[in-house]
């Protein structure tokens, strides 16, 4: 039987079966991506986090942009400052759950960009000869991380 | 059978660009080869309040059409579901409803 590293708890949380360099990973990939958000030196995998709201008005988008980019910066940066601070938990609360879910989530959005991942990625084998394969097995880690957390997370809502 | 009349804007005096603002806005989520299936179906769920029935189909036609239309208002109802939507890191734009 396949050993979950992410489950609910009975009493609603989310518990974290991680090994000591799992926790060392998911401490240091958040920090890293804050600092990157933080400053960004024109890094295109980036934009995806900062994705447009208006596709046929760009003065409705550019107002979007100038309003709201800050907001949303921030809220990304902390979720990812809260898995930072909770990757030696053992157990995680509602709101740590969320954050986690939305800093795994910007983590896989960044990587995958830069990786110029495809749909079926997570079924396929990774090509040991193909150069993005430790980025590649870095992305499935995470997304099989990410799929645990929303299945241990959506049991808490209504049918 | 009564033939129902179809209502007709009449343009009064008085009435500015407010009202083209007014008119209602689509917010569509588009297919990406990043977010899981079941994190977009949580999502629409946690966002909207959506059935996770009714979850899964607007997830399957953004995943099987490209697009789906997830929730339609004012502009500046559809600009906050867009933010949210973006906060969750899903691809979410907004446009006039036809």
């Amino acid at each position: 039987m396949e050993k979950h590293r992410i489950e609910r708890t009975p009493d609603g949380q989310v518990a974290l079966r991680l090994g000591a360099d799992e926790r060392l990973l998911l401490q240091d990939l958040p920090a890293q991506l804050r600092e990157l958000i933080a400053d960004p030196a024109d890094d295109p995998s980036l934009e995806r986090l900062f994705p447009p709201a208006y596709t046929d008005h760009p003065e409705h988008n550019a107002e979007y942009r100038r309003l709201m980019t800050d907001d949303l910066r921030s809220r990304h940066l902390a979720a990812l400052a809260v898995m930072e601070a909770s990757a030696s938990a053992d157990r995680l609360n509602a709101e740590e759950a969320g954050a986690w879910l939305s800093a795994l989530n910007s983590l896989r959005l960044v990587l995958g960009t830069r990786l110029d991942v495809s749909e079926d990625l997570i079924d396929a084998d990774i090509d040991p000869d193909d150069p993005r394969a430790p980025g590649l097995a870095l992305y499935a880690y995470l997304s099989w991380l990410e799929e645990q957390l929303v299945e241990a997370l959506a049991d808490d809502l209504d049918e | 059978m009564t033939l129902t009349p179809t209502p007709v804007r009449v343009d009064e005096p008085g009435i500015d660009d407010a009202e083209q603002a007014d008119r209602p806005w689509v917010v569509i989520v588009w297919n990406d080869p990043i977010n899981l299936m079941s994190y977009v179906t949580y999502v629409l769920q946690k966002l909207f309040g959506y059935s996770k029935d009714k979850a899964t189909l607007l997830m399957l036609d953004v995943h099987q059409k490209g697009r789906a239309v997830v929730s339609n208002g004012t502009r500046e109802r559809a600009e906050m579901d867009v933010f949210r939507l973006h906060e969750c890191g899903l691809w979410a734009t907004m446009e006039h409803d036809v």
